[in-house]
């Protein structure tokens, strides 16, 4: 199986303090893969790390066998790498429907930008509503759909999603995930997913990783993961 | 009552002047958060640079076209070398800069152009066809040049992408940068805008005022009561308040105070509108839910 993404020795540090010490992670085409681990395990930082983005980074990253660990986050945007970044990046005074347009602007090929719009609508019809209402107006859920579908506006080959349930009322992160099966089964994207919630992540991956403290500590497929006894006391609460 | 209609005529004609400054300076703001001091000293240039273009033979539509294009590439490089490398460094410190470029803008003028007043051309024709007394041709001009930026940039704003992307850089750089936009290219492309309406609004200035390095320090101020008054955020406000305050100033100037004392009008505005309503009248309270 060939590596969308390939993630080696990495660190990354915020100032003198090391948050990851070195992990090693892929991430196969067409795939769902989560990243699981408490609060403060290093899930966000990673994937600030791919995208070069706050942090400072050693290690190499590979996207599509370039290496992209010196390129800055701008570039790795404009290469395919769409990140749904952790507190939502909701441009707050602008409309929901021109967030979604700002979605497109890595995009080389700007056809078909209307047809994805309604893609969009169509996968999202609260943010149908909603298009031109200021999104800082927006409630948390819809905000977090406006996030991703704006990811999704630039075609990306590689979505990060970074805790797409953070802060959202249970029947709304089921309406999300619900909508994260679909566009998993009907778009051509890989998925890394950054989720605290390891039952829903393990439901919509396809294999997981597991951090803490800055290292990875276990990996394998979703049923594997969930079939663990280690994840299961301290992940899944069983 | 005719004088009443001559002052608000003519007040409504340096408003637009006004406006066109204020303009400039919340686009300035608007993307960084700064207001930038030496605007107004930046458009004083430009002016000057359009007198020695006019000088040297050109066309005064070639020079205005000119000027405008340099005034665009010096505020851009602006940014780019002195602006720039003091992103991380306190808002003090960016205070300081901006009020160095005023004092190298003043003197640079002086030094290269001379201090002694010089005449500065109107594009507009002396005599009015229309035959009123109410209000000059130039007048006329500059209210229509100050509508045209505004119709320009509002358009570029609401309607192009580069203008979305311009604005979603300004609103939220970092989750610009992961979208693949160039901030940093963006912020100089906001300068050089700014510089540009600058020269614009300079030049429409100095046949009134006449060209000197200091012709434009009490414009500014006026300007930046204008862009306090509408919402230094708020591109809308900035034109809206550029306009009433050329209006209160030429009325309270002739009604209340006398003209030595119209920049006091200016200052107490700042004032007031700082103590009463800070965020300006139509200043834009981004309505966030958590």
């Amino acid at each position: 199986m060939s590596s969308l993404l390939e993630v080696r020795g990495l660190k990354a540090s915020y100032g003198a303090t090391e948050a990851l010490h070195g992990i090693d992670l892929d991430v196969h085409e067409g795939k769902v893969t989560a990243l699981l681990g408490a609060n403060g395990a290093g899930k966000t930082t990673t994937l600030r790390a791919i995208c070069h983005f706050q942090v400072r980074t050693s290690g190499s990253i590979s996207l599509r066998g370039d290496r992209i660990e010196t390129r800055t986050t701008e570039q790795i945007a404009m290469l395919g790498v769409g990140h749904v970044p952790d507190g939502r990046g909701t441009f707050l005074g602008l409309t929901a429907e021109e967030n979604l347009r700002l979605g497109s602007h890595s995009r080389r090929n700007k056809n078909d930008i209307a047809e994805d719009l309604e893609r969009m609508y169509g996968y999202f019809p609260r943010l149908k509503e909603r298009w031109a209402q200021q999104a800082g107006t927006l409630s948390g859920g819809e905000q977090q759909m406006l996030a991703i579908a704006r990811a999704l506006m630039a075609r990306p080959s590689l979505l990060l999603l970074d805790e797409p349930s953070f802060g959202l009322a249970p029947l709304v992160v089921n309406d999300i995930f619900a909508i994260l099966r679909r566009i998993r089964d009907e778009q051509k994207v890989s998925v890394l997913l950054v989720e605290q919630n390891a039952q829903l992540a393990l439901e919509l991956a396809d294999s997981a990783y597991l951090l803490e403290t800055g290292r990875i500590v276990k990996h394998g497929s979703s049923e594997a993961m969930r079939n663990d006894d280690a994840v299961r006391r301290a992940y899944l609460g069983e | 009552m005719e004088t009443f209609v001559q002052q608000f005529v003519s007040g409504l004609s340096t408003g637009g002047i006004y406006a066109s400054l204020a303009l400039a300076l919340v686009m300035i703001y608007q993307a960084t958060h700064q207001v930038n001091f030496a605007q107004g000293e930046m458009a004083m240039f430009s002016t000057f640079i359009a007198w020695a273009l006019i000088q040297a033979g050109l066309s005064y539509w070639m020079a205005f076209l000119a000027t405008v294009l340099i005034a665009f590439v010096l505020a851009a490089l602006l940014e780019f070398a002195v602006i720039r490398p003091m992103h991380k460094a306190p808002e003090l410190s960016v205070v300081v800069v901006f009020i160095g470029l005023l004092m190298i803008f003043h003197s640079a003028a002086g030094w290269i152009f001379g201090t002694s007043i010089k005449e500065f051309p109107s594009p507009f024709p002396k005599d009015a066809w229309y035959g009123g007394q109410l209000i000059s041709p130039h007048q006329v001009g500059s209210i229509f040049v100050a509508l045209c930026i505004v119709a320009a940039l509002f358009t570029f704003f609401r309607f192009t992408t580069l203008g979305l992307t311009m604005q979603a850089a300004a609103q939220n750089p970092a989750s610009s940068r992961l979208l693949g936009i160039n901030v940093g290219r963006m912020l100089m492309l906001g300068w050089g805008l700014a510089g540009a309406i600058g020269a614009a609004a300079g030049m429409m200035v100095a046949p009134v005022v006449f060209l000197d390095p200091g012709m434009m320090t009490g414009v500014l101020i006026y300007a930046f009561a204008g862009a306090l008054i509408g919402g230094i955020d708020n591109p809308v406000g900035a034109i809206v308040g550029g306009f009433l305050v050329g209006v209160l100033e030429n009325l309270i100037g002739t009604y209340l105070v006398g003209t030595e004392l119209k920049l006091s009008v200016a200052l107490v505005l700042i004032v007031v509108v700082l103590i009463v309503r800070p965020a300006g009248l139509l200043g834009r309270r981004i309505v966030q839910r958590v």
